[in-house]
């Protein structure tokens, strides 16, 4: 034990011996059940520093990165925030890949007051404003106003609602629940099905005899969505779909099948149809850049929404060392704070005292699947 | 004069507890302390159940999260103080262990791994699906027990590590020290025995169910504190505590300490709570390094690490 405890201690000493640089830290779930998350995550970050590095880092000092594995548990997350406070001594830290990891680790960076830049959805870790915690991806609930804006604009009114009962899945259909009366839509159905399930057939059977209804919705992410997709044909039911932004990327029309995935709407980013987008977007460049050096750093490996978070972060972090006075914690905290007009993969950032989420709802796009890959409506 | 073995352990235990911080150089260590505390706690109630009686749980983080779960859902349902609802949820926790140990015990062989596998799986899965009430997968937020506020006022100022540090430290200690007085007690000789054989102990007159339903309960009670403490000071619960991987992770500890002594078993729970933040720098090998540990450990040290190095430091003539 006391071995252990001193080789705790060399390593820590080395680590601190080393660091002329500007540390930051990162805590992202690479393995365990939020890795198809958190390894794009990884990727993206781990990717990012080395090539700001080879530009020659920020205003000359390079940038040195901590990241953790917290495989999706959030008390591993929290241990792993500490570490970085406390041992590593970041100035910033990046990650939190689902909603409980993400607000394990707020509360030490509330508490050692070391900003942090979280990649979960969920509405909680910016609301109330918490001054060190930022976050880039959208929330659940701006993803089903704007599924409910797309509805509306096609007279779907009255439609069913199937949820994982994951984190996401749960989350979104508590959104979703919430905003659909002051949208005007009307949730007539209201089913679950566990994120491992095999067969949805059942759940959406229920659905579509429900009467009057007009379209389903379907609050999940992983396979579940491609099952339902897949069972929705099998059906032969023909209400429009819709999916999350959680399943935005190819491998979900490969594991539904280009045909049966016909038509399915989403909300998604920018990042998805780089070219489809028009020319004078002010995303377009960003996303083609992002797309680029991701696919050729992961090998091939396709982008993906969660990566675009992570990149998104770095991108916002780099910018406010880059800008604030000195490499200290509440500099570049302001420094992110004062962040307007940053064009990420995921939206255009403008953050404030009171809004640290800094997206609207134009962040998202409705993409139809068509022919097996992506259409933009609107 | 000669120490008992008792003593000599909880001197041992005490010792490392105090000498330790001397060498931390920063909080974070005292986090990594107070979650090897809280493991350890757990992982006494198994030596108990597996080490004394010979029963094999594979449910315990159920009990983990019915503790973890009272101090967030009993204060902000119900209003309780968050100390109060550690109690409460201990309470609940051995009553459910009664519920279910009690027909399942008065089976012979695995029946009791199986039900209580089964018992973890579905407290871990209410946890998760009820989510108007438990906060869903994405967990609940935990209320501050206030006693660190408390201590400031009486002059004493730690931090938020060091204080759960402190805590969780006591509490492991008088743990120990009760597992260790029920060894050598009648309960605990009649846990013993029905290990070495069920036929014997009933013979000799012990009540073979009771024993091992005793044991249960006790053990459950052990893994519910350890629940609570995690999530006081986490001050965040989610369903993964009650998962099936944590089960495997506390027996995992014992048995790699030493079922059979509580100083094996709180020494397995330091090793496995440790070696994956010593092996962050290695982490793509992390599990390959852990499950290399267990199996050298099962070939060649089959009783646990603690038990078979005292054998080797008394030497041959025992």
């Amino acid at each position: 034990m006391k071995r252990i405890v001193t080789g705790v201690v060399a390593l820590a000493l080395m680590a601190t011996a080393a660091s002329a640089d500007i540390k930051i830290g990162a805590i992202v779930s690479e393995t365990g059940p939020a890795s198809s998350l958190g390894d794009p995550e990884a990727r993206t970050i781990r990717m990012m520093v080395e090539e700001l590095n080879t530009r020659g880092g920020i205003k000359g000092e390079k940038l040195k990165l901590v990241l953790y594995d917290d495989s999706g548990d959030p008390s591993k997350a929290k241990t792993f925030a500490t570490r970085l406070v406390e041992d590593d001594s970041v100035v910033a830290m990046v990650g939190g890949t689902t909603t409980g990891t993400s607000l394990a680790i707020l509360a030490v960076a509330e508490e050692s007051k070391v900003p942090f830049i979280s990649l979960a959805g969920a509405i909680e870790i910016i609301d109330p404003v918490k001054p060190y915690v930022f976050k880039t991806p959208h929330t659940d609930r701006m993803a089903c106003l704007k599924i409910f804006e797309d509805m509306k604009s096609r007279g779907l009114v009255k439609i069913g609602l199937i949820s994982g009962t994951d984190g996401f899945g749960a989350s979104m259909r508590a959104q979703c629940l919430t905003v659909a009366k002051s949208s005007g839509i009307e949730i007539v159905a209201d089913e679950t099905y566990g994120p491992k399930d095999a067969d949805m057939t059942p759940q959406l059977t229920n659905i579509r005899n429900k009467p009057g209804i007009q379209a389903i919705l379907n609050s999940g992410f992983g396979q579940g969505p491609a099952t339902i997709t897949r069972n929705y044909a099998q059906l032969g039911i023909t209400l429009p779909l819709y999916q999350s932004h959680g399943v935005a990327s190819n491998a979900f029309i490969e594991l539904s099948g280009a045909k049966n995935a016909e038509g399915v709407r989403l909300p998604g980013t920018a990042l998805l149809v780089g070219e489809l987008l028009d020319p004078k977007d002010p995303q377009k460049a960003v996303v083609l850049a992002y797309k680029a050096s991701f696919e050729k750093a992961a090998g091939g490996a396709p982008v993906s929404t969660f990566g675009g978070y992570a990149h998104d972060a770095m991108r916002i972090l780099t910018g406010a060392i880059a800008k604030a006075p000195s490499a200290k914690p509440a500099a570049i905290r302001d420094a992110i704070e004062a962040t307007t007009g940053l064009v990420g993969t995921t939206g255009t950032y403008n953050y404030s005292k009171t809004d640290h989420l800094g997206l609207d709802l134009s962040a998202f796009r409705i993409l139809e699947i068509n022919n097996g890959g992506w259409k933009l409506v609107q | 004069m000669r120490l008992s073995s008792k003593q000599s352990t909880l001197l041992v235990l005490a010792a490392l507890m105090i000498i330790s911080p001397f060498f931390f150089p920063s909080n974070y260590y005292y986090r990594v302390g107070s979650l090897v505390f809280v493991n350890a706690i757990a992982v006494v109630g198994i030596v108990i159940l597996t080490g004394y009686a010979g029963q094999i749980s594979l449910g315990h983080a159920g009990f983990v999260g019915i503790g973890g779960y009272a101090c967030a859902l009993l204060p902000v349902h119900l209003g309780v103080p968050p100390a109060l609802a550690v109690v409460l949820g201990a309470v609940l926790s051995g009553a459910v262990a009664y519920g279910v140990g009690r027909p399942i015990l008065r089976l012979k062989g695995y029946y009791l791994a199986v039900a209580s596998l089964g018992f973890g799986v579905l407290v871990a899965m209410v946890l998760a699906n009820e989510g108007w009430l438990t906060g869903g997968p994405d967990g609940i937020k935990v209320p501050d027990p206030g006693l660190r506020a408390l201590l400031e006022s009486l002059g004493i100022t730690l931090t938020n590590p060091q204080f759960w540090y402190a805590f969780c430290g006591l509490v492991l200690f008088v743990g120990a020290w009760l597992a260790l007085n029920l060894h050598d007690s009648p309960t605990g000789r009649a846990l013993r025995a029905l290990h070495g054989s069920e036929v014997a102990a009933r013979t000799a007159g012990v009540d073979v169910a009771k024993a091992k339903l005793n044991a249960f309960v006790i053990s459950a009670v052990y893994a519910s504190v350890a629940g609570s403490l995690l999530a006081l000071q986490n001050r965040l619960i989610t369903p993964d505590v009650a998962g099936f991987m944590h089960s495997i992770e506390l027996v995992t500890m014992a048995v790699l300490g030493g079922a059979g002594s509580v100083l094996g078993g709180i020494f397995g729970a330091a090793l496995l709570t440790l070696l994956p933040q010593v092996l962050t720098v290695l982490q793509d090998y992390e599990h390959v390094v852990l499950g290399l540990v267990m199996m050298l450990v099962m070939i060649f040290l089959p009783a646990g690490l603690i038990p078979s190095a005292r054998r080797l430091l008394r030497g041959r003539g025992e």
